[in-house]
Formats: C-alpha cells, structure tokens, sequence
C-alpha cells in the first residue's frame, strides 16, 4: 500500500534521514520504534508532504507522492496525526473534528462519519462544545485521533499517540488503535514506547540515526536482544 | 454642551467606524502569517481612489463604486501577498517586514505619479449631498448613517464568514499552524490570498467611506488612518477580531475628544502615545492574553 524507497531528507547540512526503505501493507499495523532523534516524525511528516525529501520515492497504491502537495494527499486517503497532538486550541472540540472532514464534500457522509467518531470517544461528544484548548491531554489525545479519522483515511499515521498520557490512558489508546485497525483502516504507528507498540503492530522497524538498522516481524523484533537492550527497557537512555 | 459632547462623540464613532474596516486588515493578516503590513494603509488609500474615479468620473452609483473599490482592492491585496511576502514567508520576519515598508512606499510614489493619480490633493465632489439631522438636538448627518450601516453591515458579514463557513474555520487553523492545517487538506497559500483579499477589501470600502467623510484625497492619505489603525489593532491585541473593533472605537474617540476638548494639535501625539503606552504595559493589547501552552 505505501513504499518508501531510498529517502533522503537533509535539515540544512544534517543529514537528517539517510536512505530510508519500507514498506506497509493493506490492513497491517506496522511500527516504527528508535530514540529522540533517529528520524522517525521526519519519515512522517516525508509521507504527508509537510517535509521535502532531497531525493527518494514514496508511492501510495501505486501513485508517486513525494511531490503532491500535502493537502491532496489527505485527500488521497493519508491521514497524519502529529506528534503532541496539535488540535486547534481556539476552535471548538465539534470544529476540530470538522476540520478532519475538510477535504470531504458530502454532508450527509460528514455526519455519519462524526457520529461513528463520537460513538468512539464518548469523552468527546460530552465536550464537542468546548474549546479544545480546555481538554485534557488524553482527550485531546482522542480528539487528534477521532479528527484524523473524520477523512475517512486508508492509511493512518500516528506520530506518538501516548506520549505523555498516564498508564491507564496508554492502555486505552493502544486498544483504540487495535480496532482503527481491525474495522479496516492500515496503520503507520511511530512510538517511543516500543513495547506496547510491538505488543499491537504486525511489523517493525527499528530506526537509528536516520537509517533503518533491524526489522521484522514485531515478535521477532521483540525478542531480538539488541532491541532489547536499547528500547524495552534495559537501559535508562530512551525512558524519556 | 451635553449635546456638543455626545455630537462630538458620533464623529469619533464614524471615525472609530472607518478605523476598524482597516484595524480588521492588519489583525486578520497578522494572524494567518504573523506580519505587520504596513502596505494596508496605502491599499486603503488606492481604495479610496478608486471609489473616487467610480462615482466621479466613470458615472457608477455610490455602491456599485464602493463594491468596485474592494474588488480592484482585493485582487491588490492578493498580488502584494503573492509578490512581496509569499516568498518571504519562512524567511526572518523582518524581510517580510521590511518588504511590506517598500510595497507601502511603493504605492505611495507610485500613486504619485502623473499618469496614475498624480501628486496633488483631490476635493471629492460627493456623489449626493450632505444633510443634517437634529433629533432631541443631537445632530447626525446621513453620512454618518452610511458609514455606521455599511460598517456593521460588513462586521455581521466577516463575524458570519470566519464562525459559520468553512474558509473561516481554515483561517482560524492557519493562524493557529500552518503544518497542522496543511495535515487537515487545508491549502493554506490559498487560505492567506483569501484572507489578503478580504481585508484589503475592508480596506477599500474604508477607504471610500473615509473620502465621503473627508472629501479630500491623495496618494500619501493612507499613512495617518492605517498608522492608527494599526494602533487599534495592537490596542485591542493583535490577531484579535473583536480586539481590533474595540481598539478602533477607543482609537476614534480619544481622537476626536482630544481634538475638541483638548487641543486638535495633540491628537496624533496623544494617539501615538497609546501605542507606545500599550507595548510597554500590555503588549497583548485588551483582549490578548497569554495562553499557556499544554504540552
């Protein structure tokens, strides 16, 4: 469904992602995992257009879109939800869903489609007249998700769904993404929490400075003790 | 003297009125892509020579010049946007800035030219007559009703246009964040022309209204309204519609009390004097405030 071939993304002289190859197929949940810094937002924030590989493909079934503009890419069936959220603080919870709806005509399907969203995230129907700015982090968390379902995506990216958000709440968001996915939705999941991430995805890759350093099945990359050592917590360095 | 204080205070709301149509360009620019254009006051100025040439010399009715006035105003907005400030856009903030001072200066010298609208001042020949109402003594004139119609006749319109369509709720995301507005499918350079389009033609009709009030006009008229203007717009908070509004009509009323009670050559000393008090004390401007972030 989407190929990442060869990228290449400088930030001025930083050689930010160097030569980044993967793939994600229809109806997977496929896990990017690494440290601060290794490059993981950049991959996304590469495949929905808000960043400008210097050289590299991505195609979408079938389609070259490492040169289409980032708003008809969400039109194409992309949908990124951002690192840290990002709802519209000065808009109301209702809007910010609507603004995930944005690029969709229909207003009938446009209602049907915030129902099912509300009927997910109840949180958010008892708040859709508040501004978002007013929500928690989990519910904002919700928000961000339910808004970047609202374009009724076939692919769904999530740049660090749990971060910041208690236990309890990482417990939730996990189970939400696991039926996203089971209803039919392909999902690109970055997280620093690898292990609940390898818990729910079908493949990973491990990224490490702007390179792909291991993959595979997300069992495989579980037990593998180099990942082991660096991201499921037997050593302090990537807790944060 | 009752009736001379709340006469005095109808002028200053005509005043506060025209304002606000060139308060509202500066804010809403300002909030989609955090510059100061400066070139506003000279886009209200072309406005009103174009107002001028519709009803005085090229035969249209009074509304059909104002209308055409926004629209040649418009498309002027959009330009300056696409040429000086587009390619800027990412740049430091003072490229854009000083940019937007050379598209001001441009228009001024420009404009001065014989062959566009010449050095001189103009005397607007008022396409109807002035007429004066004395109701319980307080006297209005019709004009005054023309401006304060038409003026919250386009603020319904602008509050109707950024709360209840969808091209508002993208320009209330955009001056939010572009990136993330880009991720919902908004376009955002499409966003920014519109909203250029939208208060230039603000600008415009200000502009228009501001010659019939003033039947006066020349190419450097735009300097002194859209330095105040911009004094209303950070008065209220900058970014802030209501804000530039309210910071508007204070603007008109201190001006026009001050210049009948005080000392008419005080006025722009007293007017400036604000600005300056508004920066050191509450840079927010009255309705600003300072969000905390959440992470």
């Amino acid at each position: 469904m989407l190929e990442v071939c060869d990228l290449n993304v400088f930030y001025g002289s930083i050689h930010a992602l160097q030569g980044i190859s993967f793939n994600v197929n229809e109806g997977e949940i496929v896990t990017l995992i690494g440290a601060n810094g290794a490059g993981k937002s950049t991959t996304l924030r590469c495949i929905s257009g808000i960043v400008r590989a210097r050289s590299g493909e991505i195609t979408f079934r079938g389609q070259r879109i490492n040169t289409v503009a980032a708003n008809k890419i969400v039109e194409m069936g992309i949908s990124h939800v951002p690192e840290g959220r990002q709802v519209f603080p000065n808009l109301t919870v209702m809007e910010n869903l609507l603004m995930g709806a944005y690029t969709r005509k229909d207003k009938n399907e446009i209602k049907n489609s915030l129902e099912e969203v509300m009927e997910r995230f109840p949180r958010l129907r008892e708040r859709s007249r508040q501004m978002a700015g007013t929500l928690s982090g989990g519910e904002q968390q919700m928000l961000a998700i339910g808004r970047g379902l609202m374009s009724k995506p076939a692919l769904i990216i999530l740049d660090e769904p749990s971060m910041g958000l208690s236990p309890v709440l990482v417990e939730e968001i996990f189970n939400i993404i696991k039926k996203i996915n089971q209803q039919g939705t392909t999902v690109l999941l970055v997280e620093q929490n690898a292990f609940m991430a390898l818990q729910v995805a079908s493949r990973a890759y491990v990224l490490e400075t702007g390179r792909i350093v291991f993959s595979g099945d997300a069992a495989e990359v579980q037990s593998d003790p180099r990942v082991r050592s660096a991201y499921l917590g037997e050593t302090e360095e990537c807790a944060s | 003297m009752d009736h001379l204080i709340v006469d005095q205070i109808i002028n200053g709301l005509q005043l506060g009125f025209m304002y606000a149509l060139i308060a509202l360009g500066y804010t809403m620019v300002y909030g989609v892509v955090k510059l100061i254009n400066f070139a506003h006051g000279d886009v209200f100025m072309v406005g009103a020579f174009v107002g001028y040439f519709g009803f005085s010399q090229w035969g249209l009715p009074f509304p059909v010049a104002v209308l055409t006035a926004m629209a040649v105003c418009s498309i002027l907005g959009v330009t300056i946007e696409r040429i000086a400030y587009r390619p800027l856009r990412y740049a430091p903030k003072i490229a854009a800035l000083i940019s937007a001072l050379g598209v001001s200066l441009f228009l001024e010298y420009f404009g001065s030219l014989k062959f566009v609208f010449g050095p001189n001042y103009r005397v607007v020949q008022r396409p109807f007559e002035e007429v004066q109402y004395h109701l319980a003594g307080i006297t209005v004139t019709n004009i005054q009703i023309i401006v304060f119609i038409t003026v919250l006749i386009m603020l319904a319109g602008l509050q109707f246009l950024i709360y209840r369509t969808k091209i508002g709720m993208a320009m209330r995301t955009v001056a939010v964040d572009h990136n993330a507005s880009r991720l919902m499918g908004v376009n955002v350079d499409n966003t920014i022309s519109v909203t250029f389009a939208i208060g230039s033609a603000f600008a415009a009709a200000g502009g228009v209204l501001y010659a019939i009030a003033y039947p006066q006009i020349h190419p450097f008229m735009g300097i002194m309204p859209g330095l105040k203007a911009f004094t209303a717009a950070v008065l209220g908070g900058i970014g802030i519609i209501p804000g530039a509004v309210l910071g508007a009509i204070i603007m008109g009323q201190v001006e026009t009390l001050t210049s009948a009670f005080l000392s008419s050559q005080a006025r722009d000393a007293i007017a400036f004097g604000i600005l300056i008090l508004v920066l050191l004390i509450r840079p927010t401007g009255i309705l600003g405030r300072t969000e905390p972030e959440k992470v």
